[in-house]
């Protein structure tokens, strides 16, 4: 077979092809619950109900999809760019360690003063641990999708230490776990007596904020210059490394909001377990919103209703909780094959 | 005891041996992969999909040599996937490795969970033992630590050597090569690129598979969640360690896991109960950075890797 691009896909294909992918990671995750026993279309009805069918649940997907704009945001980047940042686990924990030391009283300051300085200071965190990779790439060579996967291990390994050691609560009672911030670090709820905390509206400013770097900055056109051919890139002036350091910074420092976010105003100390993996679910959000930033914020909030939504299920139909890394893989795997034929016709040769 | 005494001592070699096995599997079968022109970032997951399909096989009364076939072929279905979606459709190779990487931990978790619903520890079986080759084995330092181990650490060595003689002395190897190097060349002989790189995605996630088995059925007797823990990683580094040359890639994963052994050795010493002990768990993953830094000069990436052919295209 032979891929022909086809000049002027039409709109049928351009919406047809990714709505048949997500209806058949439906169908697969439907048949994969019948076996587990369960009936098959009340399983989606369950997630559904269970991430947007009341204003408690609501809220727990805007508050599970918080972190995963700023990771989101942080891959689609980073790929735009071709820079292969599979680190965002890392950068997010390096974020939740700086957000820590700081804000846990060895800054008495005002919140006004005192948050702006803990986010920045994390950004600069986050950026400075994909700087690593970036560097390694651009002066060695050294293909940054394996040294950004290894950093990942050695940067939680390293958080586990500073839980038992420097970090540690002493009234933790011997858990692993870092003191609580003080109230002028904590970042305060969006609308009184709803649970939802302002780490949310920075995710959606941040997206705001990526979006016209992306499409009205120098910057954004060079990164996606580059992205789409280094070499030609390069021929025409554009100085590649140094857009790729810029984009590591600005990708590094986004996945760094999300520890900042989940530390500062969902969880107010830091454990090991603060991220079940919100840095590698990013990619699967950049990538379903087809890098777009603010297609990041929409994806999010449909990869945090599957969450939300599967757990609340797993407990009405005895389905393990799984199935919702079942259907996020499918629907990545199948959304890339729709996206691709899109734009491209199959061909016998 | 100190490291010397550590190093000369026949239980530390017989562990990094064993240690080793599943990365001389999982990496030769990335090799495979990456020397036909596709990386495969699936590994990770195929690790895990192979060291629960081969246990569980056992599990329900299969014999162990079964049990590596069924690791085995689970591992080729999802290297088929891969290939579909990497070759003939040409999709990004990172994005797909992920994904699989993804699909094949969660629908091993999901089918864990279904087969033994509210199981706290999990079963255990009758795991491969030790086999010692007669006379070998007798050898000092080396009879221990090379001829009395399981029989599934015999078979990777002889993989090596198998896959060696396969890919440069045989017709399907050079093949397979020049798929990696100059695909348009491969075409112009008749030949079909699609198939070798799809047939070699398939027979390295077979391997990948194998070297998860050899966790479950080998060095442990039962399946953990995260028992995997980024060793796939670890492979695709010792790949290009290795300059995707089968011989370095096993003398990298000897090394590596001769390193290993010794971390967790010097932990029990008075020197390492001074040390936080994720230090020691961090060194395995700086070396291999290291590593990587170290070998990019030299390394001879083959000249198509992640470059998706089209047929027909100039």
């Amino acid at each position: 077979m032979r891929l022909e691009p086809i000049p002027n896909p039409t709109l049928t294909r351009r919406l047809g092809l990714p709505a048949l992918a997500l209806l058949t990671t439906v169908i697969a995750a439907s048949l994969l619950a019948m076996i587990a026993g369960a009936q098959p279309f009340s399983v989606l009805g369950l997630i559904i109900q269970g991430a947007f069918g009341s204003k408690f649940a609501a809220l727990e997907t805007l508050n599970r999809a918080t972190p995963l704009i700023f990771t989101g945001l942080a891959v689609a980047v980073a790929f735009r760019a071709q820079l292969w940042n599979i680190g965002a686990e890392a950068q997010l924990y390096v974020g939740a360690v700086v957000t820590v030391v700081l804000g846990t009283g060895a800054l008495a300051w005002p919140a006004f003063a005192l948050l702006p300085t803990i986010a920045i200071a994390a950004m600069l965190a986050g950026a400075v641990v994909l700087l690593v990779p970036t560097f390694l790439k651009t002066r060695f060579g050294v293909d940054e999708v394996v040294t950004t996967l290894l950093l990942n291990f050695v940067v939680l390994l390293w958080v586990s230490m500073l839980l038992e050691g420097a970090l540690k609560d002493p009234m933790g009672l011997g858990w692993p776990k870092s003191a609580r911030l003080i109230g002028e670090a904590r970042l305060p709820r969006m609308v009184d007596g709803l649970r939802l905390h302002w780490g949310f509206g920075l995710a959606l400013i941040s997206a705001l904020v990526v979006w016209v770097i992306q499409r009205r900055t120098t910057l954004g056109y060079e990164m996606r210059a580059v992205g789409l051919n280094k070499d030609a890139a390069a021929f025409a002036g554009i100085p590649v490394n140094v857009v790729l350091i810029k984009t590591a910074l600005l990708s590094g420092g986004l996945a760094a909001l999300a520890g900042f976010s989940e530390v500062a105003g969902l969880k107010g100390s830091l454990t090991l377990d603060i991220s079940p993996g919100f840095g590698y679910t990013g990619i699967i959000v950049a990538m379903l919103a087809l890098l777009n930033p603010l297609g990041v914020v929409v994806a999010a909030l449909f990869v945090a209703g599957i969450f939300v939504g599967a757990d609340s299920m797993s407990r009405a139909a005895g389905v393990p909780t799984y199935l919702a890394d079942i259907m996020l893989a499918m629907a990545l795997l199948m959304m890339v094959l729709a996206i691709m034929l899109t734009k491209f016709k199959v061909r016998r040769s | 005891m100190d490291i010397f005494d550590i190093l000369i001592s026949a239980s530390f070699w017989t562990a990094a041996i064993r240690i080793a096995s599943p990365l001389i599997f999982a990496a030769l079968g990335e090799l495979i992969c990456e020397r036909a022109g596709v990386l495969n970032l699936g590994i990770e997951g195929i690790m895990v999909v192979g060291a629960f399909a081969g246990w569980m096989a056992v599990y329900l009364g299969g014999g162990l040599w079964f049990g590596v076939a069924v690791a085995m072929v689970s591992g080729m279905l999802f290297g088929l996937l891969h290939g579909i979606l990497t070759v003939p459709f040409g999709l990004s190779q990172h994005v797909v490795g992920l994904g699989i990487t993804l699909l094949a931990t969660s629908l091993t978790y999901y089918s864990y969970r279904l087969a033994l619903p509210e199981v706290t520890s999990p079963p255990k079986i009758e795991a491969f033992q030790p086999y010692e080759i007669p006379i070998l084995s007798d050898i000092p330092l080396i009879g221990p630590a090379l001829f009395s181990q399981t029989p599934l650490t015999y078979l990777a060595f002889i993989l090596v050597i198998l896959v060696t003689l396969i890919l440069y002395r045989t017709p399907l190897g050079l093949a397979l090569r020049a798929a990696g190097e100059n695909p348009a060349a491969v075409e112009a002989q008749g030949l079909s690129v699609t198939a070798i790189r799809v047939g070699a995605v398939m027979v390295g996630s077979g391997l990948m598979a194998v070297g998860g088995a050899f966790l479950t059925m080998s060095a442990f007797n039962s399946f953990f969640f995260e028992m995997v823990n980024g060793r796939g990683w670890i492979c695709i580094a010792l790949v290009v360690f290795g300059s995707w040359k089968p011989g370095k890639t096993l003398l990298g994963a000897i090394l590596f896991a001769a390193f290993d052994a010794l971390q967790i050795r010097v932990q029990q010493t008075p020197l390492g109960a001074d040390i936080p002990y994720q230090i020691f768990l961090m060194a395995p993953y700086i070396l291999s950075i290291l590593a990587l830094v170290l070998m990019s000069r030299r390394a001879q990436v083959p000249a198509a890797l992640m470059v998706p052919f089209n047929k027909g295209e100039r």
